[in-house]
């Protein structure tokens, strides 16, 4: 090996240390303690091959939990892109107060998922939330918003939307910024109406943007749970229940290790899949300059 | 130059050593906050106090969050081998504690007459979850149990004697009947009563029962009886007065509740003691505090923390938890604690202090959890608990949401409940 060479590893080395012991080690760590039973203080941890496995096929708990999760995606992927888009052409036009409406959108991405829960909560209470109060003045009829598992997990979801989409919109606002305004100056010469020229100018210069806003969004779909522990804790009878949420109280509360550690893979095998086919088949579609 | 770095290098060795020579006992000592108020300062005093008068032992408090992070953050340090040498958690954790061989008895310690003086001087309802195998693993510490909150203003306005709580089941329901007010539209303004049922509904649910007369769990915590008629007919009470339209459908939030009462949209509220402090403050208007409605009996589950020594710590350090322990619940201390937070104090003797009795005279509210607890039960706990107790949970919401029947729920969780524990007989 050249001078070169060993400059570079060591050069490399720093980040390699961290991500092995912080990201790789735990991942491989956690395959393999899938295919062990989980230890207890008598008898120390046996291959059960793939025991954990089929507990994970049989616990209709999981099953909930990967079905509502499911939901959640379809509910805040692409309700929080769109709000995203729609926002970010809104405050990228020269208006009054501009500046003021960027920082309003982007607020809910700055607090903190535990205190905007609380607030939520609050919004949300049956007779004198803030919900239940606007809904008062226009006659509609109480509702227990989180406490009726017909519409717990709405209820959460739309939370997510809020708290996600002003966060997107700031990359969309980067990439519209980053559009050459001549091309909008010669499609108006050329005639073309407002939607054309975002259907066939603006969108797929876009696509980029939404690639990787779209992969955020789905990593957050299955990542984002602060807010549950808040709310709803999974409930009423699991209606609520995403799939971290299931894993974290397999893993801490139930102390069920192994069992955790399969619940783990599948979750990591769904994220890796979707990603990868987002990044294989979507990129391919997509148009950079 | 050389030779004063060598001076300062011998200097700096010296007075390590002398350190090191009477270095205190390090108690590592992690607690949850779960209640308003200034819990930290008042655990940092009280380990600062401690402290001062024993110089050979350091006792170093540990916020560790809620009481479900302080046992995540102490199971964890144990597995990985360098566990706290005392905390405080749920009294319900102990089958847990005691599965993963965390925790040693406090038996152990108690050698004198006066230690064994001590452990006998606690409510007897303090101690039963703490008491598995014929052996004492927590020193109760931070407990609590469920009482009745009523607006006595709203009992006025209904043409209710404001100062006569519900007694029985029929009296509340009754009660309730009359508090529950409707606008023009038949829309629901002010609610009856109102029993929490999120996150931990087996709690509030474990005071029906108990009045029901059925115990939940078997002493050996490896048995349940969720689908007993008994139990089945308490849920039946608790879905009728939402079905009534007396009590809030679906399932209400635990955490908004004492907000809901000052709020004046539930008139009666079940929930902890814990919150006495917190309502005391902030009600506008004369409420009174009273011991749960009876069925066939009085009952309330105890609740709270215990306070628990670890395995791993050495021996030197455990006997110096012993002795914090000891110092944490004397009568006088454990008499300011209840006072300052709204937890029960834990002994006869803390009650009959000057301190405790000059309190009681104030505020007289304060001593009904410790009239109710001759009728208390232990809290539910079982092996793999949390699994367990999660069955139920799940069973007592799809009933009160109207997805189950309650014989159907109580049918599905007992089922559940008995696969769990098939390991354990």
């Amino acid at each position: 090996m050249n001078t070169k060479a060993v400059h570079a590893y060591l050069l490399l080395l720093p980040a390699l240390v961290l991500l092995v012991a912080f990201t790789h080690y735990p991942a491989v760590a956690t395959v393999v303690d899938s295919f062990l039973s989980t230890p207890k203080p008598n008898r120390a941890a046996v291959f059960v091959g793939l025991d954990n496995y089929v507990q994970l096929v049989e616990d209709p708990i999981f099953w909930q939990a990967l079905r509502n999760n499911l939901w959640f995606a379809l509910g805040t992927i692409p309700l929080s892109i769109a709000l995203a888009l729609v926002m970010a052409m809104w405050v990228n036009e020269r208006l009054p107060g501009r500046a003021f409406l960027r920082l309003a959108y982007f607020t809910p991405t700055v607090l903190p998922m535990i205190a905007v829960a609380n607030i939520w909560l609050f919004f949300y209470t049956p007779t004198y939330g803030l919900l239940e109060q606007v809904g008062a003045a226009f006659g509609l009829p109480s509702r227990n918003w989180l406490g009726d598992p017909h519409t717990a997990l709405a209820a959460i979801t739309v939370v997510a939307v809020w708290k996600e989409a002003g966060f997107f919109m700031i990359f969309y606002l980067a990439a519209l910024q980053g559009i050459n305004p001549s091309l909008r100056e010669a499609a108006a010469i050329e005639g073309a109406g407002r939607w054309f020229f975002f259907r066939r100018v603006l969108w797929p210069l876009l696509m980029p943007t939404t690639v990787f806003v779209g992969v955020n969004a789905v990593i957050n779909a299955f990542r984002m749970v602060d807010h549950v522990f808040v709310m709803t804790r999974g409930g009423p009878d699991n209606a609520t229940a995403l799939l971290l949420y299931h894993l974290y109280e397999v893993g801490f509360k139930f102390w069920d290790s192994g069992y955790a550690a399969a619940i783990t893979v599948v979750l990591l095998v769904v994220l890796a899949s979707v990603a990868l086919l987002q990044f294989f088949v979507l990129d391919r579609r997509t148009h950079y300059q | 130059m050389r030779r004063h770095f060598l001076k300062a290098l011998g200097l700096m060795l010296v007075t390590a050593g002398g350190a090191f020579a009477q270095q205190p006992v390090e108690v590592p000592f992690y607690f949850p906050v779960a209640v308003g108020g200034p819990i930290t300062k008042l655990i940092d005093q009280y380990a600062a106090d401690f402290n001062k008068e024993n110089p050979s032992i350091k006792v170093s408090p540990i916020y560790a969050g809620s009481y479900q992070d302080t046992i995540v953050k102490a199971l964890t340090a144990h597995k990985a081998g360098t566990p706290p040498v005392a905390s405080v958690l749920l009294s319900t954790d102990t089958f847990t504690l005691i599965d993963e061989d965390a925790v040693v008895p406090i038996d152990n310690f108690v050698k004198t007459p006066e230690d064994k003086a001590w452990l006998g001087g606690f409510y007897k309802a303090f101690l039963l979850n703490g008491q598995i195998g014929g052996k004492t693993w927590g020193v109760p510490f931070q407990r609590s149990t469920i009482v009745l909150y009523w607006n006595k203003e709203l009992f006025k306005e209904a043409g209710l004697d404001p100062n006569k709580a519900p007694a029985t089941w029929t009296e509340m329901a009754d009660m309730a009947a009359k508090l529950t007010k409707k606008d023009a539209s038949g829309k629901v303004t002010q609610y009856g009563v109102q029993i929490p049922s999120s996150g931990f509904p087996y709690w509030l649910f474990q005071g029906l029962t108990t009045q029901n007369d059925v115990i939940l769990a078997n002493e050996a915590g490896n048995a349940v009886r969720y689908d007993d008629p008994k139990v089945i007919e308490a849920l039946a009470y608790w879905v009728d007065l939402a079905k009534k339209g007396v009590h809030p459908s679906g399932v209400v939030e635990w955490g908004t509740t004492p907000k809901d009462f000052m709020e004046k949209k539930a008139a009666m509220i079940w929930t902890t003691t814990g919150n006495l402090t917190n309502i005391r403050s902030n009600a506008k208007f004369d409420f009174g505090v009273a011991m749960l409605p009876a069925g066939r009996k009085r009952g309330s589950p105890t609740g709270g923390g215990n306070f628990f020594i670890f395995k791993k710590a050495a021996p030197a350090q455990q006997e110096a938890a012993f002795k914090f322990a000891r110092w944490l619940t004397t009568p006088e201390r454990a008499a300011q604690w209840g006072i300052d937070t709204g937890y029960v104090a834990v002994s006869p003797a803390a009650w009959d202090t000057p301190a405790m009795k000059k309190y009681a005279a104030d505020f007289p509210p304060a001593i009904v959890a410790r009239d109710q607890l001759p009728f208390a039960v232990a809290e539910l706990s079982t092996h793999d608990n949390q699994r367990v107790t999660k069955a139920l949970n799940d069973g007592l919401q799809a009933a009160l949401t109207g997805a189950k029947t309650p014989e159907a729920a109580m049918k599905d969780a007992q089922r559940e409940a008995e696969r769990l524990l098939r390991s354990y007989k």
